[in-house]
This record gives structure tokens, sequence and C-alpha cells, in this order.
């Protein structure tokens, strides 16, 4: 983990009270990644799989009962943000660490206009007058490509389509010029064109303010467009990271392998998908040893008892799992 | 006490303008009131009518010594008082509508065929009678709703927004109140508080809360979870600020409704309490009261409970109209069109 990380999380926990009293269940392990400053990080996994969890850990927005589990380490900026007293983490949010959701039709307050609300985010941590702040909201419709701003401000979230909702979402996340934006599935719940417009728009305002990305998503193809480097979780843990070439074109763990394997082809229609036999686990189902192993086609002697440590491939690619550190150590 | 009505009449003015600005400016509600205004003309002009002869009814002041005679000397008059001349404008006793002889007895009238609606059984015209009971009304549902909305919001938001032991104290009082009788429970804080205007609205109000409260703990738990709520926290809004910005402007139709319907149901609920002689001086329900004992006989005295009922169900009507027409316009999510 280099030093000059913009955002390094480190063993990273989450537990949720389990069906029996005093007992926590994980639902995010020991994950650790890091983000350079102005880099696009893809965190990839199934649903279920801890990827929002980890992403609202790095907010202290964990939803109640969940908790931080003792021992995690979010460093943002060389700052301790497990540490850091309420008010500062508020002032953080929005200011220095941006997000956007999943869903943009319901992520808008539905009696407030388009503007008005990303003027509030402005007016949240900036002293700026109403006017100066009206102005700044204008230019960032702008910037986020919404057309005629200026009617755009008065509009009602319901006289927006989900595209412009996602814009207006990017606006208010983008609004004070974030170092950290953390995209939670921003394209999930929009069509196909709209989705490439949305993730051109994402990748341009990445490129031209130096702004890291943290993508959340389950879809390579968005993986594909923006991502410079890709961390694929499984059940809680992240299971292998490397750049986006090094894991679209030569995954070594044999989940990646499986879920690139599983991506429809034009090529191959008509043919039978290919498939990951068995199903996700369920948090405090976890399987012990490697957890991918009863679904795993290379599963040998250790995976079913010992837990695999990440093995590095090279600089940049490392994946945990015991067949690749047999194939990397002969 | 007359200064104190004519301080509430500038004040209602003042804010009647402030509002009338405020719905200018914003276009969302400039729009919905225009349209309100379209859907129910009859109903709002009948309750503009209302509010008209009740705000006539509470600027009242007292006549120089040099002008007044015995009757009005020293006690203030308000304007209803100043058109009808109560004083002198009066009977012996009953006397039927236009009427130009006494009901019973038939002797002829100090006033005849001045009073429209006739007079009751202590000779007072049955008209002046009748709008001097739309000030008491609107008063009855105005106040009350005053203790009522801002009770409600307060333990319901929080109750919703916060939940754990704040939920469990809010609830259990909700609980506790809901099942106790709230008439007797009324009753009860009556003879506790004493009676007078302002004691039995603060009664109506305590008992008239959970009703309202249970729909906004609701609504709230609700607008909690909303994407929106979970957006603002990643903005770094503070708990305040959500409830302020995000969830009380989401409430505002449930509001709005909630005040006119809780207003229709109160002042119909006065009628109940002059029924059982704790209910306001000049109410419709007292006038209600007292023709009761009129309808039993031959001929029947109708004119002082058809006076009462007809204002209150026209008066009750022309709210619930409003209030529902208000249900469809206020939510912005019912609108569909887009930009």
């Amino acid at each position: 983990m280099s030093a000059a990380a913009l955002l390094a999380v480190e063993g990273l926990s989450i537990s949720f009270p389990g069906a029996a009293a005093g007992e926590r269940m994980r639902v995010v392990d020991r994950v650790s990644l890091s983000i350079a400053p102005g880099e696009t990080l893809a965190l990839v996994g199934e649903s279920g799989c801890g990827k929002s969890m980890s992403a609202l850990a790095v907010m202290r927005l964990v939803p109640k009962p969940g908790r931080i589990e003792a021992g995690s380490r979010i460093a943002f900026e060389g700052r301790d943000l497990l540490s850091l007293p309420v008010p500062e983490m508020r002032a953080l949010r929005g200011a220095r660490i941006g997000m956007i959701f999943q869903e943009p039709m319901t992520s808008l307050n539905p009696v407030v206009t388009a503007g008005e609300q990303v003027r509030e985010a402005i007016e949240l941590h900036a002293p700026l007058s109403r006017g100066d702040a009206r102005k700044r909201v204008l230019e960032l419709f702008a910037q986020v490509g919404i057309p005629d701003p200026a009617t755009r401000f008065d509009a009602y979230p319901h006289q927006l389509s989900g595209g412009l909702k996602q814009r207006v979402m990017i606006a208010m996340a983008m609004a004070m010029r974030p170092r950290l934006l953390i995209a939670d599935e921003p394209t999930t719940a929009l069509d196909a064109t709209i989705r490439a417009q949305i993730l051109e728009l994402l990748r341009n305002l990445s490129a031209s303010t130096g702004t890291a990305v943290l993508l959340i998503t389950h879809d390579f193809g968005v993986v594909n467009e923006v991502a410079d480097r890709v961390a694929v979780m499984y059940a809680g843990g992240i299971v292998e990271t490397g750049t986006r070439h090094e894991l679209l074109s030569r995954p070594r763990h044999p989940y990646t392998q499986g879920l690139l394997r599983s991506i429809p082809r034009p090529e191959a229609r008509g043919g039978r998908l290919a498939e990951i036999a068995g199903a996700v686990p369920r948090p405090g189902h976890w399987p012990p040893g490697c957890r991918f192993h009863p679904r795993c086609p290379h599963a040998f002697q250790p995976c079913p008892v010992e837990e695999p440590q990440p093995t590095g491939v090279s600089e940049t690619q490392a994946a945990s799992c015991h067949l690749v550190a047999r194939e990397v150590g002969s | 006490m007359h200064q104190v009505s004519n301080i509430v009449v500038v004040l209602l003015a003042l804010g009647a303008v402030w509002l009338w600005r405020r719905v200018a400016q914003d276009r969302f509600w400039r729009e919905n009131t225009l349209a309100l205004w379209r859907r129910r003309r009859l109903a709002v002009l009948t309750v503009g009518v209302y509010v008209a002869i009740a705000l006539l009814d509470s600027i009242a002041w007292i006549d120089p010594a040099s002008e007044a005679n015995a009757l009005t000397s020293g006690k203030p008059r308000t304007i209803i008082d100043r058109i009808f001349q109560p004083e002198t404008f009066r009977e012996a006793s009953y006397s039927a509508p236009l009427a130009r002889v006494s009901f019973y007895g038939g002797q002829p009238l100090a006033h005849p065929g001045k009073h429209l609606l006739g007079t009751d059984l202590l000779g007072r015209d049955v008209v002046y009678r009748t709008l001097k009971g739309v000030r008491v009304a609107l008063l009855i549902g105005g106040l009350t709703s005053l203790v009522v909305i801002p009770i409600a919001l307060l333990f319901g938001v929080s109750a919703g927004y916060w939940g754990g032991r704040i939920d469990d104290g809010v609830f259990f009082a909700m609980t506790v109140l809901a099942s106790v009788p709230s008439l007797l429970l009324l009753i009860a804080l009556i003879m506790v508080l004493g009676k007078g205007t302002v004691q039995v609205c603060v009664a109506l109000g305590v008992t008239g809360w959970v009703h309202f409260c249970r729909i906004a703990r609701g609504e709230t738990l609700k607008l909690r979870e909303a994407d929106f709520v979970a957006a603002a926290r990643a903005l770094g809004v503070s708990d305040g600020a959500i409830i302020r910005r995000h969830i009380l402007p989401n409430l505002a139709h449930l509001v709005i409704i909630t005040f006119a319907l809780t207003f229709t149901a109160l002042v119909l609920s006065e009628t109940i309490l002059s029924y059982l002689g704790i209910g306001l001086d000049g109410s419709w329900g007292q006038m209600i009261d007292q023709a009761r004992n009129e309808l039993s006989r031959t001929p029947i005295v109708w004119w002082n409970l058809a006076g009462a009922s007809v204002a209150l169900f026209a008066l009750v009507l022309a709210v619930n109209l409003i209030a529902d027409a208000l249900r469809d316009i206020v939510d912005p999510r019912t609108h569909r069109e887009e930009l």
C-alpha cells in the first residue's frame, strides 16, 4: 500500500447482530483496499457481498444496528476517519468525499426543486451568498451536461427524467470538488444509452477535477469503460485486485474467471450461458477456509481448511487463492 | 379581553399578507392555490365568508361615554354587534321567521317582519346568534389545531426519526391516551382547567393529537429510510437540518389535510360538549342544545335549530371539500408532467 494513497482501508470488518442474542455476524471481513489520488477503482461483486457496506463504512454511514469492528482502519488524506469526531466527519462528507447512489429516482427530495437541493449542498460547506450559490449551481448543471440549467433549477424531481436526476445527483456530489467520489451502482437504474452518457460524464469529471472515484458495480461492462483498477469481492472479502487490463484479460482467481465467463457475449448467442455452480453463501454461513471452495472447480486440499492469503501475481495484481499461491510458488 | 382579539385580527391580517406573498413567490404553492381555487370555488368562497364574519365579530371597541346609552356603556361591541344592535333589536320571546306577531300569544312584535329567522326563547334574533357562532366555531377549530399539530409533529417526528426509547415513550403515551374514553377525559380536563374558550381548546387539543401523531410517526419512519435522506447524510447534513429540510416539508401535505379534517371534527365535537353543558358560550352547539327543547312542541319551533345546523353543515361541508381537493393537489407526486 503506497504512502501517497488518498484512501487506505485496512482490515475493515462490519458486523450485524446475528440470530442468537449477543452474536455478531460479519458481512464484511478484513477488507483492505487503497485508492490513489485521481484514480478510479471499481469494486465488483454480486449482491450481498458487502461492497455497498464497505463504501458506506468509508462515509461512516453504516446503518444501525451494523457496526464497524475494532481493528478496522480507514485513512483518508492521512487522517484516521474512524476516530474522527462526529462534527468533523460531517464536515468531511459532501465536502471532501462525495457520494452518489443507485436510485436517482428516489435520491432527490420530491418537494424541493432540483436547484435548491444542490444549492443546499453548497451552502452547507461554503459561505456563499444565495445569488453566488445559485450561479455555482448553474455552472455545475452545465458541467454535468444538464441542458437549459436555468429552467432545470426550478424543476421538481418528478419533472426530470432518470438520467437528468442522476446528473443532478452527480452535480450535488461534485459541488464541493471532493477528492473522492463514491459511486454506488450509479448506472444500474438507468437504461443502456443513458448509462453510457453517465459513465462518460463520470470519467470526464474525474479526469478534469482530479477526483478519485470508488465505483461500486456488478457490471463488467461498466468496469471496462471507466475503471483504472479493479477489486473483486466475494462473501465479504476481497478475492482479487489488479489493473483493469490484468483482471479483464488475465483473471487469476477462479471466482473472477467464473464471473467473466458468465458475461453474455454476442458471438455465443443461442448457446448456454456459463454459470458458477452453487449459490452465494449468506453472511454468517460462510464456509471455513477459502469461502469460495464449495463452488470452485479447482478446489483441492488446503482450500476447505486454510484461508488463502493475497498472493502477488505481478506488481499490481494479487489474488487470494491457494491455487494461485502454488502456481506462483513453484 | 377585546384588545387581545383586536391584536389577533391584526396579526392574522399580517400573516395573510405574508402567506399571500410567499404563495405568489413560489411557483409550486402558487399553482396549487390556483388549482384549489379552480376546483373548489364555492367551498373556498364559503370559507372566505365565514372567515370574514369571524373577523368582523373580532374587531371590538368601547363607545366613548358621550355616545353610549345605558345598555351599551362600558361594553366592547364588535362590528357585528353594531350592525344588529341586539340590545334593542329583540322581542319578548319566540317569533317565527318574518312574523308580525309573537309565536305564543299573538302580541304584536317590536320589529314586525324584520327577523329573517325569527327569535329564540329570550327573544334574540336567530340570524344574529348564528353569525355570532361563526367566530366561536373558527376559534375552536383554529386554536385547537394550533395545539394539536405542533404536539403531534414534535412527538411523531422525533419518535419516528430517532426511534428507540423516544419511540417507546411516545407510543406509550399514545396508547394510554387512546385507551381512555376521550369524552370522559375531556370532561375531566375541562373540570380541572375551568370553562372558557382557551381551556376548552386546550382540553380538545390534549386529547386530540394522538391520531395525527400516529400518522406523522409512520410517515417519518418511511421518510427516514428514504434515499434522499441517505443522500443528505452523505452530504454531511445534520439530524436537525434533515428533519427541518427533508422530513417536515414532506409532511406538509399531511399537515394541511389533517388541519382541515381536525378542524371539522373539532367543530362537530363542540356540539357534543354543548349538549353535555360544557360547550362554549354562544356556539352553534348551544343553539342546537336549546332548540332541542322546542322540537316536541306543536306547532314546532324549527328556526333555531335550522339556523345553527345549516351554518354548521355549510362550514363543515366546505372545509371537507377543500381538504379533499387539497389531498389531490398538494402532493407533488400526484402531478404527472415532464419538463
